[in-house]
């Protein structure tokens, strides 16, 4: 199954180059989108065990082996990428592109290495993987971004370059501290003891990696440009599912490869996280494009996931499960309304619009869903996720400054309040203008997907359990891993 | 020993081929044919297959590295031949010379893989070395051509000079120029042992381009006919390289500790210079050179890790640089004009050329499922497994971030840029030797052990 999740999209990618007509490669990808949704959907509820793991010999002098499987953490990512894609097929169905046939071909790749990503048991696949999701952002941004699109989508393919380049230092390192001499991450998890000092620096070289892709403060400033420049669909990819490479990446290869360095270095990057929340909600107050406020509140919410994870407790681990998955359906909503606005409005700047919800009030009603959930207010799936975060941070045992990291980082969550509110009044309430005056209400293909991921976002904020159930496993041995007791 | 004798051989019988036949087809059938049958026989000759018994009383040695590099130099040379033998005509009238020389190279380059004495090294290098200088001025009225010629005959004559040097000092030493009986001994290192090593470390960087020996370099591969260059920053560059890391293993390495860190700063140098130097050119041709500088510098890893992940890396290294450089050098000869922009839009009109060029730059990047990922792989690990240079590693890593900055100036070129990239008479036989190789820079980026394993076990 595994297997399918990657190959799938990897095929179907590959076919559509060859697709010239653009309506039939649009249906293709839409097609192979949601082959892909349901086998995530079945790798969710299948019994079989067997089933979600897979492993052929690959370099067997190397000591690397095609190891694929899923877990309760790669189960909810793999279903999210699963969701994202169709959801952005659609969305930005009546969007028409220069060469559809590359852009819907690198799409599909693109999926095939995030799919990987979540997937691989092997510290060398990953890295493969790791790249080969980058390679097709790179070239889509690059051909169909906006003005800027050429020097910004390089800056961020160096950026995060260097960031792998590193991680890949650091798992050669630990290959050879392995016992058997092999890539698999049972042998990373069982390397012995290394003294601090070493430790000290393969942590950093780690979470340089990762933190360059969630983004942390001080790592960020490649996101707010690219999501900008990126064209929409783009944006969607990067900040729905990319991002949570950087925080997978590290509750899967750092935190339990090095948890004592993790354990003692914790509060540093902790720290990094909190002032980011706060840096990146301030920021976010001051901007006038939608596509940037949503940037920076997106690196807002990624830092309380970070937070979470280097202040750790059993529950805070757990809202960080849950919340990967809903900060990717909330966000994924919102972008979706900053298309639909930017589609008819040739604007995303607040101070241009304004009285929307008179013009189109199905949009207004299921934005509104999204702000709340964005501003995680009970019943709503965010909720779920910060409260727990917040809940773990406060009573984790792992740091002296906890109740100083809670509290600050809660500012935050009433900032997100203050700018996403200020965006809604601006935008949707008031009096039109003459931009404005014409705007009509959304379509049934937009409406269909907006009010499912509006229903997915209140189901959840209602019963959670399902998924809180599915990453139980996972957080458990995350957390025996760490040597944690729970507090 | 079959590939010296038949390059020689056939070397002679390119020459004499002008003679019969006026015909560059013919000319460039008779090279073709060679290479096929040099590679054929190497093969074979790693199977155990000897057409020849000499008994070289152990001044060489045809172990699996030397021979497997062989057969990967003699494939790339073939590929040159398939993709820019047409080019070879324009540069002048003697196509048969140039094949008869660019065959003598080879013959040093097959000394220079299994040498097992210094003075073999000495005459694996100049017989790679003379015919180059020749190769470099092949463009007679050509001014740039002709400095460029003259420039490296006379740098090289030098190192040459020094070369011979530290060769004499070592045999006043030693007492040999057997490489084992200069391997044996407590790894001691006398004054007079130490100037001589330092004397052969110093030419052998000259030969392979680090820094600070490079200077040589971008002039004279900017100035060379492209078609030369392309053969020159490739082959050649890799068997310098094999003769480097055959030289330090076999004779010098007992004295690792003594030399690693005076290697790991050349390394550094070299990584530095080249890829900062690179960032900064407008030419497409110029920034190559720089960035076979660079290319050097991961390379010369091997020779500070001296272990046998880098002498697997190093193979691969070889082939894979090999193949990508060759191939974007083909597609540079093509074009009307060698700038940055002169690739403004190249994809447009003619996209297959574009998709295989980006495949070699990612290639050099070093990105994943291309075969240059698994080559600077190697050579980290190898490094990281000697450990005490991680400083190195780190340094490697950013650079290596670096040269992505300048390779992919050229596929931002290519897609994202209008303009009207002209270039001359792409054949269809061009573009599918072009895809021939991409496939292969892929395949052994996904399963590079099919190559590496040859180290060990033939077909």
């Amino acid at each position: 199954m595994p297997v399918l999740l990657i190959v799938i999209p990897l095929l179907s990618g590959l076919i559509a180059f060859l697709v010239k007509q653009e309506k039939s490669v649009k249906s293709w990808a839409l097609l192979s989108s949601i082959v892909s949704l349901v086998i995530s959907v079945m790798a969710l509820t299948t019994k079989n065990d067997s089933w979600l793991h897979y492993n052929l010999p690959w370099l067997p002098e190397l000591g690397s082996s095609f190891n694929v499987g899923l877990d309760g953490m790669g189960k909810v990512l793999c279903l999210l990428t699963g969701i994202s894609f169709p959801v952005i097929f659609i969305a930005t169905w009546n969007n028409s592109y220069r060469k559809p046939n590359n852009f819907f071909a690198l799409m599909l790749l693109s999926q095939a290495g995030l799919m990987g990503v979540f997937v691989a048991m092997d510290a060398l696949l990953f890295y493969f993987f790791w790249e080969l999701a980058l390679i097709p952002v790179y070239f889509l941004c690059s051909q169909w971004g906006g003005e800027r699109r050429i020097p910004v989508t390089f800056k961020f393919f160096i950026y995060t370059f260097v960031g792998s380049l590193l991680m890949l230092v650091a798992i050669i390192f630990l290959y050879f501290q392995t016992p058997d001499k092999s890539f698999s991450i049972d042998s990373f998890y069982a390397v012995a003891q290394m003294s601090p000092g070493t430790q000290a620096w393969l942590f950093v070289l780690l979470f340089l990696a990762f933190a360059i892709k969630m983004p942390i403060f001080p790592f960020h400033t490649w996101q707010p440009d690219t999501y900008e420049q990126s064209p929409t669909a783009v944006t969607m990819v990067l900040s729905a599912v990319m991002v949570k490479m950087g925080v997978f990446g590290i509750l899967r290869w750092l935190v339990p490869v090095l948890p004592t360095a993790s354990f003692q270095f914790g509060d540093n990057p902790a720290t990094l996280c909190v002032v980011g929340m706060l840096y990146a909600s301030f920021v976010a107050m001051q901007q006038d494009d939608l596509k940037r406020l949503f940037a920076y509140s997106s690196i807002a919410h990624m830092g309380l996931m970070g937070l979470a994870i280097f202040v750790p407790s059993n529950m805070g681990m757990q809202g960080v499960m849950i919340q990967m998955f809903n900060h990717g359906i909330n966000i994924l909503g919102l972008w979706i309304v900053v298309e639909l606005i930017e589609r008819q409005m040739g604007t995303r700047k607040m101070s241009e619009l304004g009285g929307l919800a008179q013009k189109a009030p199905v949009l207004g009603i299921l934005l509104v869903v999204l702000a709340l959930a964005n501003v995680a207010l009970p019943l709503t799936n965010a909720f779920i996720g910060e409260f727990l975060m917040f809940a773990g941070v406060f009573t984790s045992l792992a740091s002296k400054y906890h109740y100083i990291f809670a509290v600050v980082g809660a500012i935050s969550i009433i900032l997100s309040a203050v700018y996403t509110f200020n965006m809604i009044q601006k935008v949707f309430f008031g009096n039109t203008n003459s931009l404005t005056a014409g705007a009509r209400d959304i379509r049934l293909n937009e409406k269909l997907v907006l009010s499912a991921l509006v229903v997915m976002i209140i189901a959840i904020g209602v019963y959670p359990k399902p998924l809180l159930e599915i990453t139980q496993g996972a957080v458990d041995t995350l957390i025996s891993k760490m040597m944690i007791k729970n507090p | 020993m079959n590939a010296i004798v038949l390059s020689a051989i056939w070397g002679v019988v390119m020459m004499f081929t002008s003679v019969f036949s006026r015909n560059n087809k013919v000319v460039r059938g008779i090279a073709v044919t060679g290479l096929a049958v040099l590679l054929i026989t190497n093969i074979l000759e790693m199977n155990g297959i000897n057409f020849f018994k000499v008994d070289v009383k152990g001044m060489m040695v045809f172990d699996n590295f030397g021979l497997l590099f062989n057969a990967i130099a003699f494939a790339s040379t073939l590929v040159f031949f398939l993709l820019s033998g047409r080019d070879i005509e324009k540069v002048g009238m003697h196509v048969a010379d140039y094949c008869a020389l660019i065959f003598f190279v080879l013959c040093g380059v097959a000394i220079a893989s299994s040498f097992n004495t210094l003075l073999m090294l000495f005459l694996g290098i100049e017989i790679i070395s003379i015919p180059l200088y020749i190769l470099t001025g092949a463009d007679k009225r050509n001014l740039k051509s002709n400095e460029a010629s003259l420039k490296y005959f006379l740098m090289g004559c030098f190192s040459t000079g020094l070369m011979l040097m530290g060769i004499t000092l070592i045999y006043g030493v030693k007492g040999s120029f057997n490489m084992d009986v200069i391997g044996m001994g407590n790894g001691e290192l006398t004054p007079m042992l130490a100037a001589g090593l330092l004397l052969l470390l110093f030419s052998m960087a000259f030969k392979v381009s680090a820094a600070p020996f490079h200077f040589w370099t971008p002039d004279v591969y900017d100035g060379a006919p492209t078609v030369f260059t392309s053969f020159m920053a490739t082959v050649v560059k890799a068997a310098g390289f094999i003769a480097f890391i055959r030289l330090f293993k076999n004779s010098l390495g007992s004295m690792q500790s003594e030399w690693q860190l005076m290697v790991a700063i050349i390394t550094a140098a070299t990584l530095f210079i080249g890829n900062i130097t690179a960032v900064f050119q407008q030419s497409v041709k110029r920034m190559l050179a720089y960035s076979s500088i660079a290319q050097a510098g991961f390379m010369m890893f091997a020779i500070v890790a001296l272990n046998e992940t880098a002498f697997e890396g190093l193979i691969f290294y070889a082939a894979a640089y090999s193949l990508a450089t060759i191939g974007i050098f083909a597609i540079l000869i093509k074009m009307k004009d060698y700038t940055f922009e002169g690739f403004n839009g190249l994809a447009k009109h003619q996209p297959v050329l574009a998709a295989t060029n980006t495949i070699f730059l990612l290639s050099l990047a070093g990105i994943p499922a291309t075969a240059g990922f698994w080559a600077k792989f190697y050579m980290l690990a190898a490094a990281v497994r000697a450990g005490h240079v991680l400083w190195l590693v780190i340094l490697g890593v950013l650079c290596a971030a670096i040269s992505v900055y300048y390779y992919f100036r050229v596929i931002q070129a290519m897609y994202f840029k209008d303009g009207d990239a002209q270039e001359m008479d792409a054949t269809p036989a061009f573009k599918g030797v072009l895809i021939g190789i991409a496939a292969v820079v892929v395949l052994l980026g996904i399963f590079p052990e099919w190559l590496i394993d040859k180290l060990y076990y033939f077909f």
